[in-house]
């Protein structure tokens, strides 16, 4: 067994377009959530998200690069291209022969299939782009990311809903720690914000109109977001010998699978996730002070996962901080649990949690710490972040402050 | 017009809930009828479709929407209001 180190990060999502500007926002509780500008937004009943936005694809690829890169394709390169920058890791010879890169996503190039089928459905077209198939597969920016920095080892995409990116650095975290490679790039990506991926959301009446409000009684939904973190993870020994900066320490991974209803979550579902990644981190859970909630702001979730945490920790879970960032940057689906491990390695790294922001009202069945509105100031030694995803399939991630 | 509506909205649960629309009661509830949460959002999309209209429903808290499920009657009566009021 090797220990597991974060060496590198990088995002783009609603709250900025790199990790500074990111953690800026979950410091000062700053709200990505807008009004989306999108085609056909007057054909939708829900019209916020939380949408990438002042980005321009033509600054950052060229016209070949965009007519295969789907949206979701581009925002992972462009946090791979932060994270392994700040890795300062070249993949070259046995190094490369092994790394690889694991990525979540649940909707892939869904705004590719969203432009394409407006073209031969209501545009009547005949005809569709070449690259319409490469471009939308879900493993596309998997595949890029392994051309772009020569990754030959293992390569692929996890497609878990709302767990897709935890499954997806769980896996990694494994790969790293059974020593089958020394390197591993990993996180997630999700664009669904066109017309096509907010009809089908709102088709399920689980949508909030106006704002994302985990724990709050008044909560009345779900915000879509768009968006990619990619990490490196480092086997330490490695790491350590070539200087690089911890960030973090990716300690245990658990998955579970509710096995019971295919959208409203299980206590138990939750819980043996909870405890099993607690127990695959060697962790008491007095351990653990700071719980990224996966907080998705609807009735079900929210008062679900509270019991869970409450059924997983007893007393202790009066004493930690759990906090939902979806409230600011919007639920990214398949790359949520990315953009959340950037607010677990804040906590670690700087002593500072992020808040849940729009918290108006308590409720009693989420009766706990939720860091309401404020970021606080609170040495956190280990971090767990949550994902409960659609199908009844979670994954919970614990992570230690570097030593 | 009201018999309609009344008869397409029992269609649509019975169809739900599996069961014959003679064996609707009018003061069940959904639950009462075995409708679940899913349930419940296929009925009211089967409602918008049949009548061509819009349902202000959130499924994170049903009780607290303008549209009143505590019963086939209320919803029936929600239904014709809706009608009335969109395609008047």
């Amino acid at each position: 067994m090797h220990r597991v180190v974060i060496t590198g990060q990088g995002t783009i999502n609603a709250l900025g377009a790199d990790v500074a500007q990111t953690l800026d926002a979950f410091k000062a509780g700053r709200c990505g959530i807008g009004e989306l500008d999108i085609r056909d937004v007057d054909r939708l009943a829900i019209r916020i998200g939380g949408q990438v936005k002042n980005y321009d694809p033509n600054a950052e690829f060229n016209r070949q690069q965009i007519s295969l890169y789907d949206r979701f394709t581009q925002f992972s390169l462009l946090a791979a291209r932060e994270a392994i920058a700040q890795s300062g890791l070249t993949f070259s010879d046995q190094l490369a022969a092994q790394a690889g890169v694991v990525l979540g996503t649940a909707g892939g190039g869904m705004n590719t299939q969203d432009e394409n089928y407006r073209a031969v459905y209501e545009d009547g077209k005949n005809r569709v782009h070449p690259f319409v198939v490469p471009k939308l597969m879900n493993n596309a920016a998997a595949a890029h990311l392994s051309m772009q920095y020569n990754l030959k080892g293992p390569s692929f995409t996890v497609a878990t809903a709302c767990a897709s990116s935890n499954h997806a650095m769980g896996l990694a975290f494994q790969f790293v720690r059974s020593g089958m490679t020394k390197a591993m790039v990993t996180g997630g990506s999700e664009s669904m914000l066109c017309f096509g991926g907010v009809k089908a959301w709102e088709g399920l009446r689980v949508m909030s109109k106006d704002a994302c409000r985990p724990f709050s009684a008044n909560r009345n939904g779900m915000v879509q977001g768009e968006g990619a973190a990619i990490f490196v993870f480092e086997e330490y020994e490695h790491a350590k010998a070539r200087g690089a900066v911890i960030l973090a320490e990716v300690i245990g991974f658990a998955m579970s699978s509710d096995a019971a209803d295919i959208v409203m979550p299980s206590k138990q579902g939750a819980a043996r996730a909870i405890s099993g990644a607690l127990i695959d981190a060697g962790l008491n859970a007095s351990d653990v002070g700071y719980i990224n909630a996966h907080g998705t702001g609807t009735a079900a979730n929210d008062k679900t996962e509270c019991a869970a945490v409450a059924d997983v920790f007893g007393a202790h879970a009066d004493r930690l901080m759990m906090s939902s960032t979806k409230s600011m940057h919007g639920h990214v689906i398949g790359g949520t649990g990315a953009i959340e491990l950037l607010a677990c390695i804040m906590a670690l790294r700087e002593g500072v949690v992020a808040p849940t922001i729009n918290y108006d009202e308590p409720d009693p069945e989420c009766a706990l710490d939720v860091v309401p509105n404020e970021a606080r100031d609170a040495p956190v030694n280990v971090a767990l972040s949550n994902a409960f995803a659609f199908g009844g399939m979670n994954a919970v991630l614990a992570l230690r402050k570097a030593s | 017009m009201a018999e309609s509506v009344k008869d397409q909205v029992v269609a649509i649960i019975a169809e739900q809930a599996i069961l014959e629309v003679a064996d609707i009661n009018m003061d069940a509830t959904l639950e009462d009828l075995g409708i679940d949460s899913l349930g419940l959002v296929e009925s009211i999309f089967a409602i918008e479709e049949a009548f061509d209209i819009s349902v202000p429903f959130n499924a994170n808290d049903p009780s607290a929407s303008e549209f009143d499920i505590s019963s086939v009657t209320s919803i029936i009566g929600a239904v014709e209001n809706l009608v009335a009021e969109q395609k008047g």
